[in-house]
């Protein structure tokens, strides 16, 4: 099977385990391109994983895993990073290189990806910095920036190659109310301006009903609600009617 | 007995890997630019001081034993002997397993632990490539040139300590140093350390690049590299001085 040009990501028949224990059992969805997907589900069901399978971080045990017309589950190593590039992931710790500056973690992918001249990556990095609003600190190093600059510095680099498609681990996690909005208008920017294709892992439902388009329910592995909001809402899993509900 | 053997596999199969990838580019020169000098560089001082140290405590030792047999004029002799054939490259080589087999160890661990190795994956970058081959290959460049380090530091220490007791002249002590030291005593020594190097390199990354459980992790690969990278330099010192002495024979001491 190959997907139709609307279609950027599709999961058929996904499961992964961990030694004995499974994490995904038989999950399948489809994400159309320029849609954002917020995946929700209670902690420990499988949610970063089925992010980490999307970019080929780790492989599925069975299922197939779609990007654009690419089977990843079937590529080798160099063609994977061709995939791959097609991709940003902003991880829920930022995972940024904490030997270099900030600007170095943003320009080592262009210098390597890229044919770009010095002051063209020095643009791009100045230009992808000033949208997080982080402009003025790319001389800092990791450990010198706050949660919430990390946060944004993290999406900084996952939005440096101009990925089609954006995975965010738990972009809100751990920041205060105000921040964690910033971080949700980042993606939404991303969504609506450059019709970037974004999948959201949250436990904030109030950022994911702003961010997202459709919703993904998952509990201890499966996938149990999936569609717009009023779709979860009104589906037979008490779970997914509860995390979609937005709290008093 | 299987575990220990599958153990075996995967590190050959990792140091094979670092061979193999060593050809294939794209070449990290800037990668290992850093690395040369957060391994080697940064080693010197360490390097120094215990080959100064250990040239003089060897000096003080040997010489009463030396004059005793109306040998004092061979202390110089036996200083760079002893230090250019065994003393300077296994030592430094065990300094080296400590300071940076630690290092690596532990800064790969925390890297894999805190996502920064997958980060790097997301990016489309060989990570194997990026974080690994760079410092397995600094260690095989930077132990040789350590060696010669801790080889000097030694000689120069024992002309210290024989000038305090002795008043012998730097000329003279140097002449009789060097009057008994081939090239086969010299060369194949120190460059043997280049094998040290990589088994430091490959033991110490290979426990960092595959760490898990978290903070816990991070000490098991500093600790298991130092141990490890430690007890294969002094197994794999046995088989080099072997091999030396059929391929050079008669230099040994």
């Amino acid at each position: 099977m190959s997907l139709d040009n609307h279609t950027a990501v599709s999961l058929e028949r996904v499961s992964k385990s961990f030694g004995t224990k499974e994490v995904l059992h038989d999950v399948s969805f489809q994400v159309a391109a320029g849609e954002a997907l917020c995946i929700l589900g209670r902690s420990g069901t499988g949610k970063s994983v089925t992010l980490k399978l999307i970019i080929a971080l780790l492989r599925p045990d069975a299922g197939k895993i779609w990007i654009d017309q690419d089977d990843i589950t079937t590529l080798k190593t160099e063609e994977l990073s061709r995939v791959r590039r097609k991709m940003g992931f902003l991880f829920q710790d930022a995972a940024l290189f904490d030997s270099v500056t900030l600007y170095e973690n943003l320009a080592l992918p262009l210098l390597r990806l890229t044919n770009k001249s010095q002051d063209e990556i020095d643009a791009s990095v100045d230009k992808v910095l000033h949208q997080v609003g982080l402009a003025a600190d790319k001389k800092m190093m990791p450990s010198e920036l706050s949660g919430g600059m990390r946060k944004r510095a993290g999406l900084a680099r996952a939005l440096v190659l101009e990925p089609k498609i954006l995975l965010a681990d738990e972009p809100s996690s751990g920041l205060d109310r105000i921040t964690a909005s910033e971080i949700d208008e980042l993606l939404l920017q991303q969504k609506t301006e450059r019709q970037t294709t974004v999948i959201v892992v949250t436990h904030d439902v109030h950022g994911a009903r702003r961010v997202g388009d459709r919703f993904a329910v998952f509990d201890q592995g499966h996938l149990v609600a999936h569609g717009t909001a009023a779709e979860v809402e009104s589906s037979d899993s008490e779970t997914a009617r509860q995390l979609i509900s937005l709290p008093c | 007995m299987t575990k220990v053997v599958e153990f075996i596999g995967k590190v050959s199969q990792f140091g094979f890997q670092v061979i193999a990838d060593l050809f294939r580019p794209p070449f990290e020169a800037d990668q290992l630019r850093r690395q040369l000098a957060e391994i080697g560089s940064q080693s010197v001082p360490l390097i120094a001081a215990s080959g100064f140290a250990l040239g003089a405590v060897m000096t003080l030792h040997t010489r009463s034993t030396l004059v005793t047999f109306g040998a004092a004029a061979e202390i110089p002799t036996v200083q760079s002997l002893a230090f250019f054939i065994e003393i300077g490259p296994l030592v430094a080589g065990l300094l080296l397993a400590g300071r940076v087999g630690s290092g690596i160890g532990a800064v790969l661990a925390n890297m894999r632990v805190t996502e920064q190795i997958d980060g790097i994956e997301s990016l489309s970058v060989d990570s194997f490539k990026f974080l690994v081959v760079p410092r397995v290959l600094a260690c095989v460049i930077a132990l040789p040139l350590l060696t010669l380090f801790m080889d000097f530091s030694g000689l120069l220490a024992g002309f210290v300590a024989e000038y305090g007791a002795s008043q012998i002249s730097f000329h003279l002590y140097i002449t009789r140093a060097f009057a008994s030291v081939d090239w086969a005593n010299f060369v194949p020594p120190t460059l043997k350390t280049a094998v040290f190097g990589f088994l430091i390199g490959t033991v110490s990354a290979y426990f960092g690049y595959t760490a898990t459980e978290g903070a816990k992790g991070v000490g098991k690969a500093a600790t298991n590299s130092v141990v490890l990278s430690s007890l294969l330099i002094i197994v794999s010192d046995v088989v080099l001085v072997k091999c030396i002495a059929l391929a050079f024979p008669g230099t040994a001491l």
